[in-house]
């Protein structure tokens, strides 16, 4: 049974559609030669096509829109050969031409398809409706003065990929796994960074509610929510008011709504007329894009091998679970640092020490892969120095520790610290008949039925080897010695 | 077609014209006889015409992903009414 | 003085070469009758200094030998070319203190071919009109006078109209005007002298202040046809900033003017010859045809069944892409500004006060048939109408390699003689307006005079990109005609 709210009359279902701003990864913006970098001195990177000085005029960027052909190859979508470029009329500080150029009925990507991960290890299909290129707006700040707003348009004419999802979402959780998939895509694609703190990455979601088997009822679109712990929340909170004013005997209106992270709620957005007229047309300063299928293909050859790709591989090469396998491809670095370790090596073992010791160090000390004390090639290392049981498990977390710490190779510190294991018998046995000897009374209670005695024994012979006794070792030898 | 005053009015308001009422009145008038004039076009048959956006014969041409443009914020404002520390300035908006 | 005012472009090029004349001098001749004629208020912003700058650098660059091909002629830039440092209105309130940080790139081509830029001319509002009369900073008047009364103030024509009467008068060899509609062809009419419209796309529209992007053109006014040659050479060019420029190679305009028309065929559109089109119309198209078919060409009638909807498609498309194009006027990022309490109030009393009657009423229109529910009626309809208007030229030229009609269906009117009504003024384009619907190149040269002493103007419109045939045929056209007639509302 699928993700329901209980209401006074009965069950109420979630329809949830996504509609993603991303902004491409480019150098310089869509229509204008002017720079994307984030955080520049206000109107610096402004171009007088970007400022709407009279008489300006666009031109495409190409490779914005080789980013919006391999984003939609990376969605499984249909690619339009023959797009067209619209005008979206309306008048707002952060909108200098009084229109953005959006793409209206013909958008240069159709109908795509992204599979979800869920956490229970299932997966479901989502549907993409479209993808289409715009530009960007500027920047209104609000908080500056008492009586005037300030206008930066430094983000104006960026590059943005509208990204549409059909309303198949029917539950919070959904939303969370489509936004987290999309955005690892389109890391994986170097289409866009993903960073929705940015705001490289922006979610508007629209969510209405229904009975089961009932058509689609009106939805309200939640603007702007940009983490995916707000988008729980306000999802959370936007259906229960919903089916509040159903149950009541109301009628939903279709509106745009802001959601208030303070409060925890949505609102109703007073400036913006929300019954907008856009008068799209297409824009006669540009003629139809038009692609080849060359160009699509070579898009298509270039394409890295995606996560779902590289999950079934992972899984089927690696024997890794689905679980583990999803949870090493969420990142395409991680992926390549697990791939690397587990080179040549047992895949369970190189699993578990990336995905337990190696990811929480990472957290621990708030570092990425990029800037990783802990190599690739050491961890296999480690590893290698397990299978030849030069280190036990125990004490490989040691030498991890330290390699951490360090950031020097396994070895290295092997050597250094005198960390090897104990596996030669004779010593084991000479430290096993010393600590039997200083322990008689033990001994004696051991063997008229104190089982549990033995972890004290076993504990006496690591401390008397600091360690460095191989445990199986002392465990088979002190058995025979205890009788 | 006849545009009555309050039509008139919306779309003055859509294309932030802020018009005297007056002048609405004698707008509705002159362009509700503009309409009728182009109305004449119904009279064409246009089954299977595609609309034509442009008449110039070409794809779309597009240009390499090079920063080759902005970075000169004076002439960016040097025309604003209104600007302060490198942004321009507009009565403050209320969302 | 007008010895040196009177002369072409070509006849000032030969001068200037042979070191006869200088281009200061040349220059000098050109600011005095520009302050001369004030009353016609043909210039909205003077250059004289700059003006005298550029005269000296011709100079020197001829005494180099490294002189581009118009330099050291005395130019007006119609005001709707942004001009880097100096003021550009496009004759609005709204754009009366904007001083462009860059140049328009036509304007910049006549620069670099050495051009002398003497002022900025007026024109209609944002080009929107047939008059001059919609002008922020007033009507310009023509310099024509009626032989039965020369009190009456006549207008120029428009959009154009300060550039068409600042050439008509011997203020300047030259000038830029936008044809839109009609806006180049229809003033060169009025005014008796030559407008060229080139093909959609051979002129740069960067830096043109946009009315109606798909139909806007650059093109040049002058006193000759060899001269509108001259000058569309030097202002032509693919231009990569903008999409819509033509990436086809230039060819030599002037010497395309063979003088030799044999064989060529003419068509006569039996559209352009309406009930009531005004006898002496009637005879100046007669006349032309003749002249034509004396110089070895074939009138062969064509139709262009489409034409009579030409007025109505080009009223809906052009206002829609100007209702859109003029949105950026809002007072936040340059222009005039009136304030407001809140944003809104900003932008709406900014524009209501910033534009005229007639560029509201455009604005509104355009508004409305791209307005939801109306898209498809209107705007879609236009679109599909304007398709067939294009077929129809299409399929002529498959018979004809020009086609010659009158420019106007009248003579210039008074100053104070039309009534309020906007279609009435509308109808001074339905010549001018199907070609621009359908990207075509058009010249319009005077032929004749009316009864009232005023000039009269026939237009030859060619196939996209074959701007050396209409030169051709304009030329013998030109000498077959022999205009003569000079305006007598100022001295020559």
């Amino acid at each position: 049974m699928g993700y329901v709210i209980q209401g006074e009359t009965g069950d109420w279902e979630l329809v949830i559609g996504l509609e993603v701003h991303a902004q491409v990864t480019s150098k310089s913006k869509l229509f204008s030669g002017a720079a994307t970098s984030f955080g520049a001195e206000p109107n610096t990177e402004v171009s007088l096509v970007d400022a709407a000085m009279p008489g300006m005029l666009p031109v495409i960027n190409a490779f914005c829109v080789e980013q919006a052909i391999r984003t939609g190859l990376g969605l499984k979508a249909k690619i339009n050969k023959t797009s067209v470029f619209a005008r979206k009329n309306y008048f707002y500080a952060d909108l200098p031409q009084g229109y953005q150029i959006s793409q209206y009925d013909q958008p240069i990507v159709g109908e795509g398809t992204i599979i979800l991960d869920m956490k229970d290890g299932s997966t479901r299909t989502i549907g993409i409706e479209r993808l289409h290129l715009e530009q960007d707006a500027g920047k209104s700040l609000h908080d500056q003065h008492p009586s005037k707003s300030f206008i930066d348009l430094n983000r104006a004419g960026t590059a943005l990929m509208e990204i549409v999802s059909k309303p198949d979402i029917r539950s919070p959780e959904e939303a969370a796994a489509y936004v987290t998939k999309l955005r690892t895509i389109l890391r994986y694609l170097g289409t866009c960074d993903g960073n929705m703190a940015e705001g490289s990455m922006r979610c508007d979601v629209n969510v209405s509610v229904r009975k089961a088997g009932e058509p689609y009822r009106t939805r309200a679109e939640i603007k702007n929510v940009n983490s995916i712990r707000f988008m729980f929340q306000a999802i959370e909170y936007e259906a229960r008011r919903q089916i509040d004013i159903y149950e009541e005997g109301g009628e939903v209106v279709q509106e745009t709504r802001l959601f208030d992270a303070n409060k925890g709620e949505t609102r109703s957005m007073r400036s913006k007329e929300n019954a907008h007229d856009y008068r799209y047309f297409p824009d006669p300063d540009l003629l139809p894009l038009v692609l080849s299928d060359e160009e699509i293909a070579a898009v298509q050859n270039s394409l890295p091998e995606l996560p779902d790709e590289k999950k079934e591989r992972f899984m089927r090469d690696y024997q890794l679970s689905s679980y583990d396998a999803g949870v090493l491809v969420a990142d395409q670095e991680s992926a390549h640092f697990f791939e690397t370790v587990a080179k040549g090596r047992d895949p369970k073992l190189a699993a578990n020490w990336v995905m337990g010791d190696f990811f929480g160090a990472l957290n621990r000390l708030g570092k990425e892969i990029s800037n990783t004390p802990v190599t690739a090639a050491n961890l296999g290392a480690l590893i290698d120095l397990i299978s030849d049981n030069t280190l036990s498990g125990r004490l490989a977390k040691e030498v991890f520790e330290l390699m951490v710490e360090t950031g020097k190779a396994p070895d290295a510190i092997v050597e250094e610290r005198g960390l090897r294991q104990v596996t030669d018998t004779g010593a084991i046995e000479k430290s096993i008949a010393e600590v039997l000897a200083a322990n008689p009374d033990k001994v004696a209670e051991y063997r008229s039925g104190k089982d549990k005695l033995f972890g004290f024994f076993v504990g006496q012979v690591m401390k008397a080897t600091a360690g460095k006794a191989n445990p199986a070792l002392v465990n088979e030898i002190l058995k025979k010695q205890l009788g | 077609m006849s545009l009555d005053k309050n039509t008139v009015k919306k779309l003055a308001n859509l294309a932030r014209l802020d018009l005297p009422d007056d002048e609405l009145d004698h707008l509705a008038g002159e362009l509700s006889n503009i309409m009728t004039f182009v109305e004449q076009l119904g009279q064409v048959n246009t089954d299977g015409v595609a609309p034509m956006t442009s008449v110039a014969h070409m794809n779309l041409p597009r240009r390499a992903d090079e920063v080759t443009d902005g970075g000169y914020p004076e002439r960016v404002l040097a025309n604003a009414p209104e600007a302060m520390d490198g942004f321009y300035l507009v009565p403050k908006v209320v969302e | 003085m007008s010895e040196l005012t009177n002369l072409t472009i070509a006849e000032a090029r030969a001068k200037l070469a042979k070191g006869e004349i200088s281009a200061v001098e040349l220059t000098e001749a050109h600011i005095l009758a520009m302050e001369a004629a004030r009353d016609l208020n043909a210039f909205v912003t003077e250059t004289p200094e700059i003006a005298m700058e550029r005269a000296s650098e011709a100079d020197v660059a001829l005494k180099k030998g490294e002189a581009g091909i118009l330099a050291g002629i005395p130019l007006g830039i119609k005001d709707l070319f942004c001009t880097e440092g100096v003021r550009t209105t496009a004759s609005s309130k709204i754009l009366c203190n904007f001083i462009p940080p860059y140049e328009s790139t036509v304007s910049s081509n006549l620069k670099k071919a050495g051009a002398v830029m003497l002022g900025k001319t007026s024109l209609d509002e944002f080009a929107m009109g047939s008059s001059n009369m919609t002008s922020a900073f007033g009507p310009v008047i023509s310099p024509w006078k009626r032989k039965s009364n020369s009190n009456v103030q006549l207008v120029p024509g428009g959009s154009s109209g300060g550039s068409a009467s600042a050439v008509s008068a011997r203020i300047a060899m030259g000038a830029t005007g936008t044809d839109t509609g009609g806006s180049i062809r229809q003033p060169a009419s009025f005014c008796g002298i030559v407008g060229l419209k080139p093909t959609y796309g051979r002129c740069s529209r960067w830096g043109v202040v946009a009315f109606a992007s798909s139909l806007d053109q650059a093109g040049p006014m002058t006193r000759s046809v060899k001269d509108a040659a001259l000058m569309l050479q030097a202002m032509a060019g693919h231009d990569p900033k903008d999409s819509t420029s033509a990436n086809v190679p230039l060819p030599d305009f002037a010497a395309a003017m063979t003088g030799d028309i044999r064989g060529l065929k003419v068509g006569i559109p039996r559209e352009y010859r309406p009930d009531g089109l005004s006898p002496e119309i009637q005879k100046l198209w007669d006349d032309g045809i003749e002249m034509l078919k004396a110089a070895g060409a074939a009138p062969v009638e064509i139709s262009l069944p489409h034409t009579k909807y030409a007025l109505a498609t080009y009223y809906i498309v052009a206002p829609a892409e100007c209702s859109s194009n003029l949105a950026r006027y809002d007072g936040v990022r340059y222009g005039m500004r009136v304030e407001g309490k809140t944003l809104d109030e900003l932008y709406a009393k900014t524009r209501a006060e910033g534009f005229g009657r007639e560029v509201r009423r455009r604005i509104l229109i355009g508004t409305y048939v791209l307005s939801a529910g109306y898209y498809d009626a209107y705007y879609t309809k236009a679109q599909k109408v304007r398709a067939l208007i294009a077929e129809d030229f299409r399929k002529a030229y498959e018979t004809v390699d020009v086609i010659l009609t009158p420019t106007c269906p009248s003579a210039a009117f008074g100053l104070g003689e039309t009534d309020d009504d906007p279609v009435t003024m509308w109808l001074n384009d339905v010549f001018t307006v199907p070609a621009s619907l359908a990207g075509l190149p058009g010249i319009s040269l005077p032929t004749g005079l009316s009864s009232e002493g005023l000039p009269l103007g026939l237009q030859l419109l060619g196939r996209p990109f074959d701007e050396e045939t209409v030169l051709r045929v304009a030329g013998v056209l030109e000498s077959a005609a022999d205009f003569k007639a000079t305006p007598t509302g100022v001295e020559i």
